[in-house]
């Protein structure tokens, strides 16, 4: 019996998911005393997964994995996991962790359970907690099979250090020929993605249009936010439509949320809930965000930002 | 070209989730209920082929009677013909093996799921039906071109877009971004005329497997109370948020 985590990295350095993954996998490793192993692609870096928690580290290097194809990854998760007696491996809830784990939980024949947002409440049967109705709900639900995979809810367990002196394993790739090719790859540099950001700045209708966007723009850099947008927002043009949040555009799981000039609708909550902290600024007291919110400024936009950015500055300088 | 668009019947976006008093399953009393939007995105490009390259349109659905209206819609917004499987599903496998019996029977070319139902928020029947398919797969999909027996597929990934060419057949999770709003289509008294005439068919569910069960439904807890602030003091803001949220 072992477990296995698949550790993402990103420019040379493990994702901070990947920390969180190892920190929640040495938790239930620790519990059932069973051994953590993990799986780095095309990234040499033991010392770090050793301080949280990893015993034993798969690292598969080849040219032709440089860029993700999840297939390919998860035939190789697949082959480390059956070489080594796994019967649980942890995922995050990355979009390419998301991309293959069902690939996986076919190839495994394996349970699978995404969203999931902390330690399993049993192992006899494998019982979780999961958030469902997009952050409206939770369900549990038991996986009852030689092998179950889960997908960790982003900051919904934290990251604890935990050094373990770590083995490292070299293996090659298993590379099947397929028709499938990646042909370029567009990211956004020097900013910080939704997904991974512990801020998110966030702007709704009550801004007026995409010429005042420099206020979420600059409140974001303040504090290294990544930047977002309700769903009219993007519709109607203002922003991009990877920056719509909410139960028909991404899920926000951040340390601190903030909505500006954005209502509250049921859709846009459902998305943003399970960010730890929100602050809300609108100039309609009667909005409903304030009720979902932990702080409110009932004020006008145009006002209060460019006078949190500046007192902003000033708190981090 | 073939193209099967996989569609659940979810509850409206605005619906309050309640579930019944055992908490065993989600309280379905005046709920209204929608086509997925992530599968409506799906279906719109699907119709689009359909229109500009002469693609045949089926829908299915694994579900019992109660979801037949979405696939009657689905037919008014333009699909030829729908399939009603008929299994009260367990889990998400299960649809996936449901499906796939399917499409071994019918050979698409092209099979459009939403990348997760708003419900369940499983995020798994295409992916899984890709892997018992043996098909490619191209998840959180946005852009979707297809020419010959080629796609031009793009997705969106953790701060910017991927995109990647392979051949058919090939089975993608829409998401918003693949068309636009304002494309979206709203069924007319012609179409919804028209979906009284076409096919729906009913299948028998195929013994299949489950790999997770559903033994409790329960809601957040209730959140605190909210702490204002006067916009006057936005240094005390600053130090709730430092001191007491510490999140800055
Ligand atoms: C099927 C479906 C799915 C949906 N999915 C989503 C989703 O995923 N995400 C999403 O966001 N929405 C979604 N919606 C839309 C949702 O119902 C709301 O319409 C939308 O969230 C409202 O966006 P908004 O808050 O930016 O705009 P509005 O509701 O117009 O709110 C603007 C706010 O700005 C405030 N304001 C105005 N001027 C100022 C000022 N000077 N300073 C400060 N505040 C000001 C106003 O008081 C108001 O509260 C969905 C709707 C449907 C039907």
């Amino acid at each position: 019996m072992s477990i296995l985590i698949y550790t993402e990295s990103e420019n040379g350095m493990f994702k901070k998911s990947a920390l969180e993954l190892a920190s929640y996998a040495r938790a239930i490793a620790d519990k059932l005393r069973v051994e953590l192993i993990a799986v780095s692609f095309n990234h040499k870096d033991h010392q770090t997964l050793g301080a949280y928690g990893v015993e034993r580290v798969v690292q598969i290097s080849d040219p032709s994995l440089e860029n993700f194809t999840a297939l390919t990854y998860a035939e190789n998760l697949a082959s480390v996991a059956l070489a080594n007696q796994v019967n649980l491996v942890v995922l995050s809830s990355s979009a390419n962790a998301k991309y293959l784990a069902p690939l996986l939980a076919v190839s495994l024949s394996a349970g699978y359970a995404s969203n999931v947002i902390g330690l399993p409440e049993s192992f006899d049967y494998l019982t979780v907690k999961r958030s469902c109705f997009t952050n409206k709900a939770y369900n549990t639900c038991v996986l009852d099979n030689d092998i179950n995979i889960l997908g960790l809810s982003t900051n919904s367990f934290g990251i604890n250090e935990n050094h373990k002196e770590i083995l490292v394993e070299d293996k090659s790739a298993n590379l099947t020929k397929t028709n499938f090719e990646v042909e370029r790859i567009e990211k956004s540099s020097g900013q910080v993605s939704i997904a991974d950001a512990d801020i998110v700045v966030s702007g709704g209708r009550g801004l007026k249009g995409p010429e005042n966007w420099h206020l979420i723009e600059d409140l974001a850099s303040t504090l290294g936010a990544a930047t977002a947008c309700s769903k009219p927002v993007s519709d109607m043009g203002w922003r991009p439509h990877s920056e719509h949040v909410g139960q028909t555009g991404k899920p926000v799981a951040s340390n601190l949320y903030i909505a500006i000039g954005v209502s509250g609708a049921i859709q846009h909550l459902a998305g943003i809930n399970s960010s730890k902290v929100k602050l809300v600024i609108n100039s309609d007291p009667e909005a409903p965000f304030f009720k979902a919110a932990d702080y409110g400024v009932v004020g006008d936009a145009f006002e209060v930002v460019p006078e949190l950015i500046e007192k902003l500055k000033a708190f981090k300088s | 070209m073939k193209i099967l668009v996989c569609i659940s019947n979810v509850p409206d976006t605005t619906s309050k989730i309640n579930f019944t008093n055992d908490s065993k399953a989600f309280d379905k009393n005046g709920v209204q209920f929608i086509i997925n939007p992530n599968d409506e995105f799906g279906l719109t490009r699907a119709v689009w082929f359909q229109q500009k390259q002469k693609a045949e349109v089926t829908v299915v659905t694994v579900g019992d009677l109660s979801c037949e209206p979405i696939l009657r819609k689905c037919l008014a917004i333009g699909a030829d013909k729908a399939i009603r499987i008929d299994l009260n599903p367990t889990d998400g496998f299960q649809v996936a093996q449901q499906l796939s019996f399917l499409c071994k029977e019918e050979n698409y070319d092209l099979i459009i799921a939403g990348r997760e139902s708003i419900d369940y928020n499983g995020a798994m029947v295409p992916g899984m039906l890709s892997a018992l398919m043996g098909y490619n797969f191209v998840t959180n999909c946005v852009v979707l071109e297809i020419k010959d027996n080629f796609a031009k597929v793009s997705r969106e990934i953790d701060g910017g877009i991927e995109t990647v060419s392979c051949q058919l057949p090939l089975v993608i999770g829409a998401q918003k971004g693949l068309v636009e709003e304002k494309d979206l289509i709203i069924p007319n008294m012609r179409g919804i005329m028209q979906a009284r005439q076409k096919s729906l068919t009913v299948l028998p569910a195929i013994e299949s497997d489950v790999k997770s069960v559903i033994t409790k439904f329960e809601k957040p807890a209730p959140k605190g109370a909210v702490k204002m602030v006067d916009p006057n003091q936005i240094d005390q803001l600053i130090d709730l948020l430092h001191k007491d949220a510490r999140v800055i």
